[in-house]
């Protein structure tokens, strides 16, 4: 360590020797943040620098500015402190850049198809101009909800079976395997599903329901960690004030332990819809696209979904290309728009209804 | 009870409705397990005509190797890129979160970074497309022309900008929530007691980081890196729609040679493909599931043996 303690020259200096150390004023940071953001506007306006690199300038005589600023007052400990605050804290802003361009940017373009005939057309016969997502979003509710079908009751019963039965080795291989399952590349899960589907329909099978199994890899571990985590926090006490009342253990979990958990599990269960939601590459394998609505999830004919119709309108437009990418975007907008509604509705149900838990 | 139950533990009576319950419970458990066996089965199985056929039938006309070994070499280059760019960064962040944020607001800023994990990938491909390649084009020549001594950077630079470096960057974006995540969590369990101890012996906060806090959560930080890698792996769509693939196996991050990824791969060819071509692409994707198994148990297993002792602490 670089320290920068007084020098003790004899045992005669000791009482010159100050007690308090030099300290800067609380708005020092902000003196030299302020400095050093007019060094940046300077050199992007006089130098015509680029705003980035602007603000990368801005940063680095800001942290030069605090450091040797410190080190003079303060000493080198204190003033490598202030450095990594200030490393630490832009680590945070840089990452809050992408976010928000990425919000900026597809509201900028996905606004200008984001219209009434985009949800209410579907593509049949369009070439062009016009025409909206319609079948697209059906496709998508359709193959979401019966992911969800599959998975809820699969997963709420595993974190049964892990929280309240669970024990000896079979448990911990579950516990494991749902947390390497999380890790599942989501391409792999789509094409899993079509292996699974080619042997009861052939080479070439594209179907809902197959995009359906295909979330519900993605989906079940999920929806087992979050629940798994609400049911560990009912407390115990609960469940054996219920067995001393002589109620069986299965009604116990039933009409005690699940309803208390209830909102966490929701929240969970909202969350996990959210991830998958959003999942394109399995779909784009099993589920296919099409132009016009399609209903049926169990027989074997292709089924447009949101993600799907985004990849392809802009991957593979037509010609002229501008309709294409505005509707790519559109559909963008619109799946961004669900997920980050889902999202708040999962942390607004947890915050609401979340159990008094001491 | 009218006698005096004998000593040891008498069982609970079971009523049928407990039996069908934990029943039902376990069976749910145990399709997990056969799921994933399920997923590494049906895989094998139809990759199975790929790893029979003769070399001439399938794609690219030469054995199974020389297909996706250039894809599983992209696959890693770009994974461990986007690793190099993100694990530093999610540490910074997971430490202002955890330990310089003010207490109320670290949970909503906390909150804030995992919203970037909810945006869909195919929305990260569009932007990266849009957004973030045409900078890198430009930033691209930059580097070509200032560090092009680095073979990372050897150039000529793409004009387009659909190269290596931009889908690192966007993979590195992508995987910043999860590496953060973990390390926040670890960070957070940090025992208060070294931490007070260090503050006591008149370090500063960042030396009492790097004495406590750093030291207890190493491992949690190395596999959460394992688990952002495992991601970067697999992520498929960002990568179909910004990388312009020509198969070529360099280590050229900016140049037009761009090798492609397994999953990336498998989106922009299996749509189209038939007949052994969709059996070759199972293979791939099954090469792809056990690395991402094979890193994802490792990260899973240093978590495991972290959470174990930490408790004792």
């Amino acid at each position: 360590m670089t320290t920068a303690t007084p020098q003790r020259e004899s045992t005669s200096g000791l009482a010159e020797m100050p007690l308090v150390r030099g300290n800067l004023p609380n708005w020092a940071p902000w003196a030299t943040l302020v400095g050093a953001a007019l060094v940046g506007v300077a050199a992007s306006m006089g130098l015509g620098l680029h705003i980035a690199l602007a603000i990368l300038l801005a940063m680095l005589v800001h942290s030069v500015a605090i450091y040797a600023w410190s080190r003079a007052v303060e000493g080198g400990r204190r003033a490598t402190d202030r450095l990594v605050t200030t490393i630490v804290t832009s680590a945070f802003l840089l990452a809050l850049v992408p976010l928000i361009s990425v919000v900026v940017t597809v509201l900028q373009k996905g606004l200008v198809r984001f219209d009434s005939e985009f949800f209410t057309f579907s593509m049949r016969g369009i070439v062009g101009e016009g025409g909206g997502a319609y079948h697209a979003i059906i496709g998508t509710l359709i193959v979401t909800g019966l992911a969800a079908a599959i998975s809820i009751p699969i997963g709420l019963m595993s974190a049964v079976y892990l929280v309240e039965y669970g024990r000896g080795r079979l448990a911990k291989a579950v516990t494991f395997f749902v947390d390497v399952m999380t890790g599942i590349p989501s391409i792999v899960a789509g094409l899993f599903a079509y292996a699974l589907f080619v042997l009861f329909f052939g080479p070439g099978v594209r179907m809902g329901l197959a995009g359906a199994v295909a979330l519900s890899v993605l989906m079940v571990p999920v929806v087992v960690r979050s629940t798994e985590e609400m049911l560990k926090l009912v407390p115990n006490e609960l469940r054996e004030a219920s067995y001393a009342l002589g109620i069986p253990k299965w009604r116990t979990v039933v009409k005690i332990v699940l309803p208390t958990a209830v909102a966490g599990i929701a929240s969970g269960v909202t969350l996990a819809i959210a991830r998958v939601i959003g999942e394109t590459a399995p779909l784009l394998i099993v589920a296919g696209t099409t132009t016009a609505l399609n209903l049926n999830p169990f027989e074997d004919s292709r089924m447009a979904t949101l993600p799907v119709f985004s990849y392809y309108s802009y991957a593979l437009p037509g010609v002229p290309r501008e309709p294409y990418l505005d509707r790519a975007w559109a559909a963008a907008l619109t799946l961004i728009l669900i997920v980050m509604a889902l999202n708040l509705a999962g942390r607004i149900i947890a915050r609401l209804f979340a159990p008094r838990v001491r | 009870m009218t006698s005096l139950s004998p000593p040891g533990r008498t069982k609970a009576y079971q009523r049928p409705g407990d039996r069908i319950f934990s029943a039902t419970a376990t069976g749910a458990g145990i399709t997990i397990l056969v799921v994933l066996a399920g997923v590494a089965g049906f895989l094998l199985y139809e990759a199975l005509p790929a790893l029979r056929a003769s070399p001439e039938d399938l794609p690219g006309g030469k054995n199974l190797a020389a297909y996706i070994l250039p894809l599983a070499f992209g696959t890693l280059l770009s994974a461990m890129v986007a690793l190099a760019i993100a694990t530093p960064l999610a540490v910074g962040i997971a430490l202002f979160i955890s330990h310089y944020a003010p207490r109320k607001l670290a949970q909503g800023l906390g909150y804030v970074v995992d919203l970037l994990a909810a945006v869909p990938s195919i929305i990260f491909g569009l932007w990266g497309l849009a957004v973030l390649a045409p900078r890198s084009a430009e930033l691209s020549v930059w580097l070509a022309d200032n560090l092009g001594f680095i073979p990372f950077f050897a150039g000529p630079a793409s004009a387009t900008g659909r190269t290596m470096l931009t889908i690192s960057l966007v993979l590195a974006v992508m995987i910043l929530p999860i590496i953060t995540a973990v390390s926040r969590e670890v960070f957070l369990q940090t025992p208060r007691l070294h931490e007070e101890a260090a503050l006591a012996l008149g370090a500063t906060r960042w030396e009492m980081i790097r004495v406590s806090v750093l030291p207890f959560g190493k491992s949690g930080v190395i596999s959460a890196a394992m688990l952002g890698l495992g991601r970067a792996l697999g992520e498929t769509m960002a990568v179909a729609i910004i990388l312009s693939p020509s198969g070529g196996v360099t280590f050229n991050l900016i140049g037009q040679g761009n090798p492609s990824t397994i999953a990336a791969n498998i989106a922009l060819q299996f749509p189209e493909s038939s007949g052994v071509a969709v059996n070759t692409l199972i293979a791939s994707g099954l090469a792809l599931f056990l690395v991402t198994l094979l890193v994802n148990m490792v990260a899973r297993y240093i978590v495991s043996r972290r959470s174990e002792f930490s408790g004792a602490n």
